[in-house]
């Protein structure tokens, strides 16, 4: 399928997804467009990490459609997927580094299957990443050995081996300090300015999102309750939005 | 008279409604025993044909498969080569008085042999495997399912199928008859140890003797059929690690029933086998 040069990098239109009884998603329709970073917010349990994962293909939607760059990934088998997946960098809540590999394996780990480089542009590559997220003095470290800020700048890396064009964030400041939160907004931050990235950040920090989004995103009962810059959902008269904001402040 | 024949009829009447209800109390959970059981044998069916998929589809994870032939087969040898002795030893003293108060003390040699090449040997690998490699494979998978690294090496574009479960897999199937020769061997060395400590025999006429009647059919398919033990360890532990819920008390769960499954299972296939060998190999 040919990708239009207006067409945004991430479409979903009508997302629908429900575990049991429990409606998660009820019709949900975003556009991102290239280059824009989309923060999207909400209480905890309202399906935003469940929604990042329905982008990129890790569940299956109940009804509704997602389209990346021009493919459509509903009902897509295993191989076509992947490969719509190369092109997406996923950085996970708890950064979900691989606990059997280093932090040099664990990024190299994606180049390794993916592309035919040799030993040693791959370690040189792998360098380049974990130095960009300043990691590159821990490179012989078990997860288990860093920090949590530290395995979220590994998984960072990890998400950009491929040089992705989309990435998506879940809840990368979650359970940070302040000061290590504000470095991973701040690299969010480089990424859009320097590599000009489509993403969408899945968070609760209203701070952070403010200084590395375009647009925001608030989703309540499973459908997006208002959205635009965080000026516009200032200004919003709905009651959850005046007390998510109010809260979040 | 009337008294006793009233209470009578209306104590049967009571205990009869008692045992209606724990009867129907036992159907229902029987019930829903059976739907589990028919559940669960249905995904696993669907796991299987994923996992055969990914690992006869090309590129193979070489480097991981050998990685896994490492930790499966050899840090199993020790355990293997000890319960395989074991087993031997307890062989070697119980037949001993048995055979003697037969009269047939000079059938010990071969009693030992077959019955540790043809049963014991492949069957205690087994049962060992299952407990070792089964637990480690269950709670493996299932910490990576709930800490998302099964997630993330998808989100990598990377199959689990074929990365983790068809390494693991085939590195079961590939070490499991290995682990039994080293069973076997350790096992005939220390029966023969403890039948001469008793009853001193040399090594070689132990061996001789032991060896004279046995014939190829009975050596290859019973050291065979533990692949077939791998490969219901290799996919029931898979299995179970992969569909882990409910963060480190489901990471016990899994890797609990990895191995009370993949040790019935074994035993099931064992019987099984054994009738197919003897129909095929008659």
């Amino acid at each position: 399928m040919g990708e239009e040069p207006n067409t945004p990098p991430i479409v979903i239109d009508n997302l629908h997804k429900k575990f049991g009884d429990q409606t998660v998603l009820n019709g949900v329709s975003l556009q991102v467009q290239r280059g824009e970073t989309v923060a999207v917010l909400g209480r905890s349990g309202t399906g935003k990490s469940v929604f990042l994962k329905l982008i990129i293909g890790l569940q299956p939607s109940d009804s509704g459609s997602v389209t990346i760059e021009g493919q459509q990934i509903t009902g897509l088998d295993v191989k076509h997927l992947n490969e719509v997946r190369k092109k997406i960098g996923f950085l996970f809540q708890q950064a979900a580094l691989y606990d059997s590999l280093t932090v040099e394996e664990n990024v190299a780990f994606p180049l390794s299957r993916h592309t035919n480089m040799s030993d040693a542009d791959r370690n040189t590559r792998v360098r380049e990443l974990l130095g960009s997220v300043g990691m590159d003095q821990d490179l012989n470290k078990m997860p288990s050995e860093i920090s949590g800020g530290m395995q979220k700048r590994v998984g960072l890396a990890r998400a950009l081996a491929l040089d992705p064009n989309i990435l998506l964030f879940d809840e990368p400041t979650a359970g940070l300090d302040p000061i290590t939160a504000a470095e991973i907004g701040k690299l969010i931050l480089e990424l859009k300015q320097k590599r000009e990235m489509t993403a969408i950040v899945v968070t609760h920090d209203i701070r952070g999102a403010k200084v590395f989004s375009d647009r925001m995103v608030l989703i309540h009962e499973g459908n997006i309750l208002a959205e635009g810059p965080l000026a516009d959902l200032q200004k919003s008269k709905h009651p959850v939005v005046i007390q998510f904001l109010k809260d979040s402040s | 008279m009337t008294t006793y024949l009233a209470i009578l009829i209306l104590g049967t009447a009571i205990s009869g409604t008692l045992a209606n209800s724990r009867l129907g109390d036992q159907g229902i959970v029987f019930k829903s025993f059976l739907i589990e059981g028919v559940e669960w044998f249905g995904e696993w069916g669907i796991f299987c044909t994923r996992a055969f998929r990914s690992a006869l589809a090309p590129p193979y994870e070489l480097r991981e498969l050998i990685r896994q032939c490492d930790v499966i087969g050899a840090k199993s040898l020790p355990l293997v080569a000890l319960a395989g002795a074991a087993i031997g030893v307890v062989l070697s003293l119980q037949t001993h008085d048995a055979l003697i108060r037969f009269g047939a003390k000079s059938l010990l040699p071969p009693v030992i042999v077959f019955t540790i090449i043809k049963e014991s040997g492949p069957v205690i690998t087994g049962m060992v495997v299952a407990g070792r490699v089964g637990a480690g494979i269950g709670a493996e998978l299932g910490s990576m399912k709930v800490t998302e690294q099964i997630d993330a090496m998808e989100a990598s574009a990377v199959d689990p199928y074929r990365f983790l479960v068809a390494t693991r897999v085939l590195a079961c199937v590939l070490m499991l008859p290995l682990l039994t020769l080293a069973a076997d061997f350790s096992g005939l060395v220390m029966g023969w140890l403890a039948n001469t400590l008793a009853d001193p025999i040399s090594f070689q006429l132990f061996f001789v003797s032991g060896f004279k009647n046995l014939l190829f059919s009975d050596f290859i398919p019973p050291t065979l059929k533990t692949a077939a033990f791998g490969l219901i360890i290799g996919l029931v532990a898979c299995f179970q690690g992969m569909r882990t819920k409910g963060g480190t008390e489901g990471v016990g769960r899994s890797a609990t029933s990895s191995v009370v499954l993949s040790s019935l299972f074994v035993i099931v296939a064992d019987v099984v086998l054994v009738r197919l060998i003897q129909m095929v190999w008659r």
